[in-house]
């Protein structure tokens, strides 16, 4: 577990994502660090996180307008999976609207449970493999800022967010 | 055909920013795959999953429409490009759309889909910012991946500064970027329809792969309710397990990026409500995901390629682009000479020929020189120069044969009649080398004289600023039939392979080799024997190499036979030997002579390491020594074993690490491509200029590039094997 996540951390500062660990309980006031304001947030899936983590004692404003999705500076969403040699986050698109909470913003913050982290591309994309044949749908891989070389210099922030900062929340703690 | 003009105003205009762009991704290419433990695995599991879905194409397409529509899509496979716009339209009419969305996609580019719907009226924008610069510009793409890899970003600058008029002039390419982004926000929010492409379609979950850094491809998708994905019907593989090898390998394989910032899984209709992005009240979750989904799956061709023995590897390619980037003539003139009506590069070639006819693949198909340093390059391992081959050689079929026999003998072949005149004459060069020698020095004082350089330029387009090769009356295997072997208990036994250069020109490194030989305990033997067919094969003359192939290995067999091993001094017919003979004769002549050919210093490097001694060789201590490998051996991985061989003799070597010297044959000769030649050979003659190399004495190993390098220093380049001969 810790060789995942050391390579995973190390992928993350090569690609200049921030990252930040946390306990289940601390996750609030880890949130609240990361956040730009104003933000705007899609709360951890309830099926994996309790109340506790419903971000409402954060600043973050969850389930916006679209108004204020596009007036925020940072999007909270969870990330679904990491992947450790690529420093990839797994991103999923609910109708909760997490795919634009994520993308409309010019900061992503993500919360990642420390055992959703995967060694490698293969083992990440064997597990996609398996939920989209159960139940369908769809993600994104997300590797660092979005990014362009179109305008002659490498530029982060072209469409999408030009940081990414990562929360790992640790398990067992 | 890009003509000589053509080529300059293009190195003129596009030239640096190609060369900066291309080499940069080129070397990134390099670095990112070193990266990887299981490289040549990964490319090994790419190409059997391309092989097995384009020869299970028709069942892999009716699973994959019974999946999509089971999601709720809606899949129509096109004929060509008027059907699927045609069904487009509708889709965008149906919808009621003023304005279409679109990711950067060259399947859309193929159809030219934003024609037709602009006009109908309808506002169609790319949202990729390279697409958007063009669109601004008015031009095409220059590069599959990189469409406007040609423009600087002052060019950009001056572009958009015209265009829109900003308070504050634009300048850096984050302003740029800025500007841009701000721009196009605005106008996808405002869209209702959305266009992409697809990287490649899992059939089992309908599950599509979008390969992007910007972004706007996923803003593309989730700010429109009407999703069209456009895509070549090759790009459907079996299930979403398969996409793993290529996701470790495009980005790479393209921009040297190991993956790019987002790898979109999507599974239309997505989850993602649609919301109106002017709405203050109503929260995110609240808005239904009323979505509509169409895939456009295009043949356009592709179906016949199928059914192509030769250009059914085109269907591997994946659109990566390290065709491209490695290809040292497209690192020059870029995809604006090196491309046709759509596609650009190596692969460019099989695409054209293949969904517009071998008459749009002409045009640049003579920019191939058949160098292979794309053949590595390519993760799906499709032997792109082959490709070229086949189609260089439908191109001379198609032609009328000339009237004017000038050249009349110099085919054998009348199956390859077609050849314009240029092309058979360098395809048969064995029959002017021949000639040469038997009649030197008066051939060689001939050919230099004024006149015959005007006329061989006039008639044959061979460029009068290029010096001519210099036939020596001996032959080496007259001087070899001269002499008798100086081995009196052989270990080993060996016949060399007297190719058309080393036999008629460069004889000394013929000599050279079989002194080194011979001192190292090898029985040598040189009998005559017909030239290789690389110079027929380099101008698309299949049958006329076909028939040199089938005499080569007759004339070498009963040696091979006799216990004796092939060594060849030639990298270009090592190669033939090797590879290109797998394509042209039958498959035990193939394997005999390829499994006991080995190219000179891959032999010696073998010889040392089973025990024969490096004091039997003229050795140096510590000297400097300058050395450009050649492009086919180091496709064959042979480079290693001459800079081996040589640091074990003592000297201190420093290697070339440009793609190409841009000689690549007879392909620097000709007066359309002289200038391109000698603009690639710049990047050779830069590197051996350099500081602690500029005063090495340079080897080389093959013909072609010894005569470049003869023409770019003032040094006067040997083959190695002459450094070790007592």
């Amino acid at each position: 577990m810790e060789s995942k996540r050391a390579s995973f951390e190390g992928a993350l500062e090569a690609l200049g994502v921030t990252v930040a660990s946390t306990t289940e309980s601390e996750l609030e006031a880890a949130v609240t660090e990361a956040v730009t304001e104003p933000a705007v947030g899609v709360a951890p899936d309830e099926a994996v996180a309790d109340e506790a983590f419903s971000l409402t004692e954060t600043p973050v404003t969850v389930d916006p307008t679209p108004v204020a999705l596009r007036e925020a500076t940072t999007g909270v969403t969870e990330a679904e999976l990491g992947i450790g040699d690529y420093g990839s986050l797994v991103l999923s698109m609910t109708d909760q609207a997490s795919e634009l909470v994520s993308l409309f913003v010019e900061r992503h913050v993500a919360i990642l449970y420390e055992e959703d982290i995967q060694p490698d591309m293969d083992a990440a994309v064997a597990e996609l493999d398996e939920r989209f044949n159960e139940t369908g749908g769809s993600a994104i891989i997300a590797t660092g800022p979005s990014a362009t070389a179109d305008m002659g210099a490498l530029v982060k922030g072209a469409h999408g967010p030009r940081e990414v900062h990562v929360i790992i929340v640790e398990e067992g703690v | 055909m890009a003509t000589a003009d053509e080529i300059r105003e293009l190195m003129r205009t596009e030239g640096a920013a190609v060369a900066e762009n291309t080499q940069g991704f080129n070397t990134g290419r390099y670095d990112s795959v070193a990266d990887l433990e299981d490289y040549e695995e990964l490319k090994r599991a790419a190409r059997s999953i391309k092989e097995d879905a384009i020869e299970d194409l028709p069942d892999l397409l009716d699973q994959l429409t019974e999946t999509v529509e089971a999601n709720g899509g809606t899949v129509y496979i096109a004929d060509d490009a008027a059907d699927a716009n045609d069904y487009i339209r509708d889709v965008v009419d149906e919808r009621a759309a003023d304005r279409v969305v679109k990711s950067k996609s060259m399947t859309s580019e193929e159809i030219e889909v934003n024609e037709a719907l602009e006009a109908d009226g309808v506002d169609v924008v790319e949202t990729d910012l390279g697409e958007w610069v063009l669109q601004i510009a008015d031009e095409a793409p220059s590069h599959i991946v990189a469409p406007a890899i040609h423009k600087s970003r002052e060019s950009i600058a001056e572009l958009f500064n015209e265009q829109f008029d900003p308070d504050e002039p634009l300048e850096t390419a984050e302003e740029l970027t800025h500007f841009a982004r701000e721009k196009l926000g605005e106008q996808i929010v405002d869209a209702e329809v959305g266009i992409t492409g697809a990287n490649f379609i899992a059939a089992d979950t309908g599950t599509m792969a979008l390969v992007t850094s910007e972004g706007n491809a996923r803003k593309t998708v989730a700010a429109t309710d009407t999703h069209v994905a456009v895509a070549g019907v090759e790009k459907v593989i079996p299930t979403v397990a398969d996409l793993h090898p290529f996701i470790e390998l495009i980005g790479r394989s393209g921009t040297g990026q190991d993956i790019t910032s987002y790898v979109s899984l999507l599974t239309p209709p997505v989850d993602t409500p649609v919301v109106d992005f002017t709405d203050d009240e109503t929260p995110l979750s609240e808005f239904d995901s009323d979505r509509d989904f169409h895939l456009v799956l295009i043949d356009n061709g592709r179906l016949e390629m199928r059914d192509d023995e030769q250009l059914r590897e085109t269907l591997y390619c994946i659109r990566c682009s390290a065709c491209s980037n490695s290809c040292a003539n497209f690192q020059s003139v870029g995809g604006h000479a090196f491309g046709g009506e759509t596609y650009s590069g190596g692969i460019a070639t099989g695409w054209e020929a293949g969904i517009e006819g071998v008459d749009v693949a002409e045009e640049f198909n003579d920019l191939c020189t058949g160098c292979t340093r794309c053949v590595n390059a390519c993760p799906v391992g499709i032997d792109i120069p082959w490709i070229n081959t086949v189609v260089r050689d439908r191109i001379n079929r198609d032609k009328d044969a000339p009237g004017e026999w000038l050249v009349d003998g110099l085919t054998p072949d009348e199956e390859d009649d077609g050849a314009p005149l240029q092309k058979r004459f360098f395809g048969n060069f064995e029959t002017v080398a021949k000639l040469g020698s038997a009649t030197a020095p008066v051939s060689n004082w001939l050919a230099g004289t004024t006149l015959s350089r005007r006329a061989m330029d006039r008639i044959l387009g061979i460029d009068p600023r290029r010096d001519l090769p210099t036939f020596e009356r001996e032959t080496l295997v007259d001087w070899a039939a001269s002499r008798d072997s100086q081995v009196a208990k052989p270990e080993r036994r060996a016949v060399l392979y007297p190719d058309l250069y080393t036999n008629h020109v460069q004889v000394e490194r013929g000599k050279a080799a079989v002194k080194v030989l011979e001192s190292l305990g090898v029985d040598v033997v040189v009998p005559p024997a017909p030239s290789s067919g690389r110079a027929p094969l380099s101008q698309g003359m299949i049958a006329t190499a076909t028939d040199h192939a089938e005499r080569v290995t007759e004339t070498l067999g009963p040696h091979i036979e006799d216990g004796r091993d092939v060594v060849v001094i030639e990298p270009s017919d090592h190669a033939m030997f090797t590879r290109e003979y797998e394509r042209l004769i039958d498959e035990a002549a193939f394997t005999s002579i390829a499994e006991n050919s080995y190219e000179v210093f891959e032999y010696v490097f073998g010889l040392l390491d089973n025990g024969a001694s490096v004091e039997s060789l003229s050795t140096a201590t510590g000297a400097e020594i300058a050395y450009h490998s050649h492009c086919q051996q180091r496709t064959l991985g042979l480079e290693a074993h001459t800079v081996a061989v040589l640091e074990d003799c003592g000297y201190d070597v420093v290697t070339s690490d440009v793609e190409c010297c841009g000689m690549a044959g007879s392909f620097g000769y000709k007066s359309d491509y002289y200038e391109l030649s000698m603009d690639v050979g710049d990047r050779l003659r830069t590197q051996l200029r350099d500081d602690g190399v500029q005063d090495r004495p340079v080897v080389a190993s093959g013909t072609s590039c010894l005569e470049q390098i003869d023409a770019l220093l003032e040094r006067q380049p040997r083959h190695p094997i002459e450094l070790l001969a007592t």
